[in-house]
């Protein structure tokens, strides 16, 4: 009978995940969700310009339009983009009809690396110089936006996902302990967790970025990004574990294949972990988005990656300026963008949900 | 007197040199003729000074923005921007320097004389001059004042400037209308020693100054009844966190030209919106009529949206304000790090210097962060203070190929990768800080950044907040390089001692040298030192230039741009002449009249 019990509790689920539409949408919803984060992985490709590259002739250029028609009315195969010229003893630019720049695939550009391994200078598209492409406009140094846009997703995209991942694990290995094992351990963990949620996260992010010296590598400060909301968001998931991880541990079978001489390890193995799992990662997928925005907020207040470096984050912190506020609307797209990203991880945590509803019936 | 009339002369000249740029209703010349007017009400013996202003019409009130509450109602003790916008419209002095010519102008001193020597100044008061309560003006009250302002426990600002060669200036009365100031030794430019002294009242102000009470009784909570001043208005009301309030001086000694007593206007209403965008937006509302020191992208949203609005903006050019790059040229002895002296080694030699102010596209500086409201600069007296900028400064032109040049020759190599390394092979890295907030320094940063990239330099742009920015060069020494501003006072090399005496402690880039440590430094002080007892003009501009030379050739400050002095007013109002001088657009207050209501109404 508690073998049964045992057997059932374990490998029901396995037996009983539903093939229908519940799993094609979870599938889509994360191959979107690898599809945006391969566009920011490889950004260096698919984006035409340098990020950091300045224009100082082109601040604040509007989007490039794309036509297929020129002025005498003929028709182009590829795509083109006019020149542009600044609109003398004004803010503005406008389009020198004279100048033609096709739109061509695979060119040769801007180095840059993938991943930073693979490096390169092959670009899926752009123009040739001394034409400009400005998909999404360009900013106060004339630098490409949709180029920052992609190259700027790597930091916010990732901090958000490696952060959730730190938290995440610190939390289910801290919650678990904490709920397993009861008494002065989960006091000790639980009382440290509360503490941790009451800090001012923001003013010790100040204060650790005051203690660190004056020039920090990019690469630095994201992982000081990464650690401080990924070693600051670990209580509340660890309460959630907890919580889980206690009730599990009471159940009547828990009890039984602890009678029946059945090591800690065992337990937490069989019994717990399955249970955990899928809660843990409905909360991973819905602590990632949290974290992208901590990403942005800290940037946008100067306290993420510097400059020339873009992350969604500081590249919004320009709409802190009403100039830029009021006249270019192109400035709001890294903050509409993350419109969509959460979207779809809001669909994968409720698809996450599901699934860990049918593993713990 | 003499000295004066000549004074005047030049003053006329410049006038007419920048009236160019004036965007205002043309008016004749603004400078103020002294005479006495028997013609002016009731009080015949009065001595009131003739504004030579467009006349105008009374009525109406003026709303003006500033950035923040005023610390302080004190003139003796105030410090910041909105203290000194407020409290300037209630105070006069008795030697002015008009913000408009440059130039000094009789005030409440009806003339004075100098001695050859230049040690000793004679001042005739203006007769039956009234505080705003109605008290008659004398000169106890000038006594009063400079003691008051020479007490080291008051701690005022301008205390040193009243010391000169190393002694207090002597006040002494010779009669009720007459003093006579000594000063230790021969003093450049001596009479704008007393532009800015506030006269006090003593008969308000003795009793509290005996008692130590002075901050607090003009402080921002004393009723209305405790002021009395002798400017154009006087303090009304204070609505804490909200608004002051100054009503029109009764008792104010200026007329204009058909005899009326000055000022036209009713109030004076000063808000406080803290931020410069707030501000920006208050303004297009319609919601203040009178908003200076405009960023020059709130100026261009503004302006755009002007034809729509019932205000006029006007860019009066460059100002005093200049902005900068400096390197750390501290001597850090022994003690300092490896890392930090092998960068202080690169900071120290000339050519490295030459080749970053080579490197750096100025016009991109004047493009991006100012939106071409700003003039690029090759020396640290911007265009804007006209009596003293050096025109003969060569201006160099961007190159970075010369700049490579320039570093090879000093030792510097490129690696493989294009990254600069020094003679050891250690790669060329450094930070550039600026202050937190200010969103132009902090393009200006980006942009060196991004041109010193060009020369294999890997900098970082840093920002902190403003005072523990600046106590990094002035206390800690513990920074590569900063960009920074300089600017206000007068325009006057005097307001700058600290900034270019080798021992001063606002010598930013190496301060409290108690040797000078380089060649130039040690001409530079002994230029400095010189133009101060110097009494001719010319020839204190000549010396002037020269320092100006000196810098632009050791770039001890890396000068960029001079940002330019953009002010907006509601449309109508009369006598609107801002200056690039402090008090932009106020120092006129008296002069400014509404040609029509604000509302848009003729009166």
């Amino acid at each position: 009978m508690t073998g049964d019990a045992m057997h059932l509790a374990s490998s029901s689920p396995r037996a009983s995940v539903p093939a229908g539409g519940n799993g094609r949408g979870y599938r889509m919803v994360l191959g979107l969700l690898g599809l945006v984060y391969a566009s920011t992985v490889f950004a260096g490709f698919l984006a035409p310009n340098d990020p950091a590259a300045q224009n100082r002739d082109f601040s604040f250029a509007p989007p490039t339009r794309l036509h297929f028609v020129d002025g005498t009315g003929r028709l182009h195969v590829r795509p083109f983009a006019y020149g542009l010229e600044r609109v003398r003893d004004a803010e503005g630019y406008e389009e020198d009809r004279s100048l033609i720049y096709p739109v061509r695939f695979f060119v040769r550009g801007a180095p840059y690396r993938v991943a930073g391994i693979l490096g390169g200078n092959l670009h899926l598209f752009g123009v040739d110089s001394p034409g400009r492409l400005f998909l999404m406009g360009s900013d106060d140094y004339g630098r490409d936006q949709f180029s920052r846009f992609l190259h700027g997703g790597q930091i916010s995209l990732f901090a958000g996902l490696l952060g959730a991942l730190l938290s995440l694990g610190v939390g289910v290995v801290l919650g678990g302990l904490a709920g397993f094992y009861g008494a002065w351990v989960d006091e000790t963990i639980m009382r440290a967790a509360e503490l941790f949620i009451a800090l001012p996260w923001m003013y010790l992010l100040f204060a650790v970025r005051m203690a660190l010296p004056l020039q920090i590598e990019p690469a630095e400060a994201f992982l000081l990004v990464l650690a401080v909301i990924g070693l600051i968001g670990w209580a509340r998931p660890a309460r959630l574990i907890r919580g889980i991880v206690l009730s599990a541990r009471l159940r009547d079978y828990v009890a039984a294949a602890r009678s029946l001489g059945a090591s800690d390890l065992y337990l937490l193995r069989r019994h717990v972990w399955p249970q955990v799992l899928g809660i843990a990662l409905t909360q991973g997928a819905l602590l990632v988005p949290q974290y992208i925005l901590a990403e942005v907020t800290l940037s946008f207040f100067g306290l993420g990656v510097g400059e020339p470096v873009p992350s969604w984050g500081n590249m919004l912190a320009s709409l802190q300026r009403y100039q830029v506020l009021s006249s270019y609307w192109w400035m709001f797209v890294p903050g509409l963008a993350l419109i969509p990203v959460f979207l779809l991880y809001y669909a994968l945590a409720d698809a996450l949900h599901q699934r860990a509803a049918v593993f713990s019936l | 007197m003499k000295k004066r009339l000549a004074g005047l002369t030049v003053a006329l000249t410049l006038l007419a040199a920048v009236s160019g740029f004036s965007q205002a209703p043309q008016k004749p010349a603004p400078s103020s003729r002294d005479s006495r007017a028997p013609s002016f009400g009731g009080q015949a013996s009065a001595d009131r000074l003739v504004s030579a202003a467009e006349v105008g019409r009374s009525g109406g009130q003026l709303v003006v923005i500033e950035r923040a509450e005023p610390r302080t109602l004190n003139p003796v003790i105030a410090i910041d921007i909105p203290s000194k916008d407020i409290v300037w419209r209630t105070m006069a002095d008795l030697i002015h320097v008009n913000r408009e010519t440059q130039q000094t102008e009789p005030a409440l001193a009806r003339s004075w004389s100098v001695s050859p020597d230049g040690r000793r100044f004679t001042l005739s008061l203006r007769r039956g001059v009234r505080f705003s309560d109605g008290d008659p003006f004398d000169a106890d009250d000038v006594l009063f004042s400079f003691q008051v302002y020479m007490d080291e426990k008051v701690a005022s600002p301008q205390r040193d400037l009243l010391i000169v060669g190393g002694q207090p200036i002597a006040v002494r009365k010779l009669d009720q209308e007459t003093v006579q100031v000594d000063l230790a030794e021969p003093y450049a430019a001596a009479e704008r020693l007393f532009n800015d002294i506030a006269m006090l009242p003593r008969h308000l102000l003795e009793t509290p100054y005996k008692e130590g009470r002075l901050a607090e009784t003009w402080g921002l909570r004393a009723p209305a009844e405790a002021f009395a001043g002798l400017g154009p208005f006087r303090f009304k009301e204070h609505v804490p966190g909200e608004r002051i309030v100054l009503e029109r001086n009764p008792y104010y000694w200026k007329v204009d030209r058909a005899g009326n007593q000055l000022p036209y206007l009713e109030r004076i209403v000063f808000t406080f919106v803290p931020s410069e965008d707030a501000q920006a937006v208050r303004f297009q509302s319609g919601e203040a009529d009178i908003t200076t020191r405009l960023s020059a992208a709130n100026f261009a949203v503004l302006l755009r949206d002007q034809g729509n609005r019932n205000y006029e903006l006007l860019d009066r050019g460059p100002g005093l304000d200049y902005t900068f790059l400096f390197f750390n040229q501290n001597n850090l002895g022994e003690k300092a790090p490896q890392a930090i002296a092998r960068k202080l080694t690169w900071f120290r030699q000339l050519p490295f210097r030459q080749a970053v102010s080579l490197a750096i596209d100025r016009e991109g500086i004047v493009r991006l962060a100012y939106r071409g409201r700003a003039t690029p600069l090759w020396g640290h007296v911007p265009p804007g203070n006209k009596l003293w900028v050096n025109r003969s400064l060569p201006k160099p032109g961007r190159s970075v190929e010369n700049a490579r040049q320039l570093l090879q020759k000093a030792g510097f190599a490129w690696k493989a990768d294009g990254a600069l390394v020094d003679k050891e092979g250690q790669p060329v890295e450094f930070t550039v800080a600026t202050n937190v907030g200010n969103t132009e320094r902090i393009q200006i940063a980006t942009i060196i950044q991004d041109d010193l990239k060009q020369l294999g330099m890997r900098v970082s742009v840093v920002t902190l907040e403003l005072r523990a920015l600046l106590d990094r060069p002035l206390t800690t020494h513990e920074y590569d390089a900063c960009v920074l501003g300089l600017g206000g006072g007068d325009g006057d090399p005097n307001s700058e001692m600290n900034v270019w005496l080798s021992s001063g402690n606002t010598h930013l880039w190496n301060p409290g040298q108690s040797q000078p440590a380089t060649p130039w430094e040690a001409e530079i002080d002994v230029l400095m030192r010189r133009q101060l007892t110097t009494l001719d003009a010319q020839l204190r501009k000549r010396i002037y230039d020269r320092v100006q030379e000196l810098v632009a050739q050791n770039l001890p400050l890396i000068s960029l741009v001079s940002p330019s002095v953009l002010v907006g007013a509601t449309k109508g109002l009369g006598n609107f002449r801002p200056t690039v001088l402090d008090h932009h657009a106020l120092w006129n207050v008296e002069e400014l009249f509404w040609r029509r209501r604000p509302s848009g109404a003729p009166q």
